[in-house]
């Protein structure tokens, strides 16, 4: 029966989609037009994994048929596994019926290469045009760039799609050459490349031309796969540096390797996913996004790595601790942001609610900032028990011991393996 | 200490505000028609609702408040947090007799509380934007369920409406038993009567579109598949889906075969 046909394919095909961390379905412009269906906006998580991931797209492959052997994939040509691929009017089926549910914000596709790279994006375009310009589809639409596909593709994903993205998945090149060895550097950067001038173009266009058309609106992004090789922090951050800076990504993805494989040069089956590594990556991640921090204040030559058992700004200002304390009824909101436990809207709520009176104490905490950390970077103008005269090492001790880690557990059995 | 009961409505609590400046009425506690234990209090009063006194007392704030504060006090309200009225009562007199715009004096107490009603309105409207699940209708309709902690229904209209311009559609309030309706045009209120008989798989089985318990199979199918069992996290899990929404989200039902 055909029900349950299309049922299998969706289990294969979003079961080997779900390695893609990506789920964002924010910073698009498209509107409903001619009272058709949809439109995007903030985005919204419309449920949640049991992993506890956001679920806000419907995230599958075309197909996972793949001409290529990467070995960190699971739809690699050498893996023993079920193989499916939708039919063009499949996917537009399952996008237009889950939307109008209320169950996803719009679709994510992306596929394994069959027959050559043109032939594959070709058909991820298809779809796309299909759900623009028949469906009258304005929901979100992220589609993956697959490397070594014409510009002209590239170009036409770009006029119908909110999102593109290339991934590098492996940091730097050396990595991608032993794990990947169809693939080369040069078809992840250059797409990237010519996807950002188009970008950057057609948004110029649309400022003194209301009518042009919209391309990728939501930007592109990127993925890294974190743990299946040597990288250090360091040369993964700073990837990602250069993504943000020349290649004016909207986002770059840090994806805790999953092992799938008994390939040995990769870690083994069982191998704990890195998670606590990968949340730190998305904290320093934030600090350079949002904090105002360079990627050099965050990791350097003489700690390549992120700490694992404190956040990074937590990490910088205990090698900062000349920096303070700040005065948060006088400091600037740009100093305010790097006291640890505070985030950035409390930051500015400080910075608001100091006009009306001189902030104590007990007034951070009404304001909802990680007083328990945050006090030992802070100085107030009332008799205070001033702590600088703490080391960052006791300072360090002090709010280990006050804050039981969420991933205690996770922690003492990763620690092993270093 | 004078008990001041009004209709539960928005229009209804400023007449009362109006009210409590215009007889000077000292020291008030609010209720609503159906809860009133009037008994309890000496004194009590009550408030005909009058848009007139209620448009005088919404140009005051408006006049002293930003336009993101003026609307925050609509969703404060809308939370029906305990002792909701009260708290805006308070917080309306701090605007009221402050020279100067006083919403972000966040180490006010006052302003604290307004805010986190505000906040709590807020997310739970995002959540609904996020958890309502539309059934399809054999004629069409697109209906949910919800029952959300705070009258959010208002809030979450014009989303709906923008999205699903070309569909109809109706969210019912089970917990506050009103429903809003689009027919392709405009959105309005309803009022209908569920019985005991509604929800019953029977019943749901006639009304239901050909292909509708199939779409909830691929969406729970595809609600698996996603998940990274060696990732599992089930305190982040019940912390974005508390359990209180999961009778409602077709995720979170077992399949219509497998029930009784
Ligand atoms: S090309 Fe893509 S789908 Fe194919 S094996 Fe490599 S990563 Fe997997």
């Amino acid at each position: 029966m055909v029900h349950e046909r299309v049922m299998e394919k969706l289990a294969i095909l979003a079961d080997a989609a779900k390695y893609d961390v990506s789920c964002s379905s924010s910073q698009s412009t498209r509107k409903n037009q001619n009272k058709g269906l949809g439109d995007t906006g903030n985005g919204i998580c419309h449920a949640y994994t049991e992993d506890g991931r956001c679920v806000s797209l419907l995230k599958i492959l075309l197909t996972n048929h793949c001409i290529f052997d990467c070995a960190y994939c699971v739809s690699r040509k050498s893996n023993d596994i079920k193989r499916a691929a939708f039919t063009v009017q499949e996917v537009v089926d399952l996008t237009i019926g889950f939307y109008r549910r209320n169950y996803i914000e719009g679709l994510f596709l992306s596929s394994g290469i069959f027959d050559n790279a043109d032939f594959t994006m070709e058909r991820l375009v298809r779809i796309v045009k299909k759900l623009r310009l028949e469906e009258n589809f304005n929901g979100y639409i992220h589609l993956k760039a697959i490397p070594g596909a014409s510009e002209e593709l590239l170009k036409e994903a770009g006029l119908y799609a909110d999102r593109l993205s290339v991934n590098v998945e492996m940091p730097t090149e050396k990595s991608l050459k032993l794990l990947a060895p169809d693939k080369n550097h040069k078809d992840v950067i250059q797409p990237m490349q010519y996807l950002k001038n188009e970008i950057v173009g057609y948004k110029e266009e649309k400022k003194s031309n209301y009518k042009a058309p919209l391309f990728a609106p939501a930007g592109q992004s990127t993925q890294m796969v974190i743990g299946a090789t040597q990288e250090n922090d360091l040369e993964i951050l700073g990837m990602a540096n250069y993504f943000y800076d020349t290649m004016q990504m909207k986002r770059v993805y840090y994806s805790g390797y999953v092992p799938i494989s008994y390939d040995n040069r990769l870690p083994a089956i069982g191998t704990p996913v890195p998670m606590i590594r990968e949340n730190r990556l998305y904290q320093a991640d934030w600090l350079m996004r949002f904090y105002g921090f360079n990627v050099n204040e965050i990791v350097g030559f003489d700690q390549p790595n992120l700490d694992l058992d404190i956040d990074p700004k937590l990490g910088w200002a205990l090698r900062n601790l000349h920096q303070f304390p700040v005065d948060i009824n006088t400091a600037d909101l740009e100093l305010i942001l790097r006291i640890p436990g505070i985030g950035v809207l409390s930051a500015k709520k400080i910075v608001a609610a100091r006009k009306f009176k001189k902030l104590q104490a007990a007034d951070l905490q009404k304001l909802g900032i990680a007083y328990s950390r945050s006090k030992y970077f802070l100085a107030f103008a009332s008799p205070f028990q001033l702590q600088k005269d703490l080391t960052s090492a006791q300072i360090k001790e002090h709010i280990l011991n006050f804050q039981k880690s969420k991933y205690q557990n996770n922690f003492s059995n990763q620690l092993a393996l270093f | 200490m004078t008990q001041i009961i009004y209709d539960g409505s928005y229009e209804g609590w400023l007449t009362a505000v109006f009210e409590i400046y215009e007889y000077k009425i000292k020291d008030v506690a609010f209720a609503k028609d159906e809860n009133s234990n009037a008994l309890l209090f000496s004194n009590t009063h009550f408030v005909t609702t009058d848009n007139a006194k209620a448009d005088r007392v919404l140009n005051g704030l408006q006049k002293r408040l930003s336009n993101s504060g003026f609307s925050n006090l609509y969703y404060a309200f809308l939370s029906e947090m305990n002792q909701i009225e009260e708290i805006l009562f308070q917080y309306v007199q701090y605007v009221l007799a402050s020279p100067i715009n006083i919403e972000q004096d966040f180490s006010n107490n006052n302003v604290l509380n307004v805010q986190k009603a505000t906040h709590l309105t807020g997310r739970e409207s995002h959540r609904m934007k996020a958890f309502v699940r539309f059934k399809l209708t054999k004629d069409n309709l697109y209906y949910a369920i919800v029952e959300p902690d705070c009258n959010v229904l208002p809030l979450i209209e014009n989303h709906f409406k923008n999205r699903y311009a070309d569909q109809r559609w109706l969210i019912y309030d089970a917990k506050r038993k009103y429903g809003i309706y689009y027919d392709l045009e405009n959105v309005s209120t309803v009022e209908i009567q569920f019985d005991a008989n509604s929800s019953s798989s029977k019943f749901l089985a006639e009304i239901s579109d050909d292909n509708e318990e199939f779409f909830q199979s691929l969406w729970r199918n595809y609600f698996k598949s996603v998940n990274i069992e060696s990732r599992k996290n089930t305190k982040l899990h019940i912390q974005h889906m508390p359990k209180r929404y999961w009778k409602n989200l077709t995720e979170k039902i077992p399949d219509l075969k497998s029930r009784k």
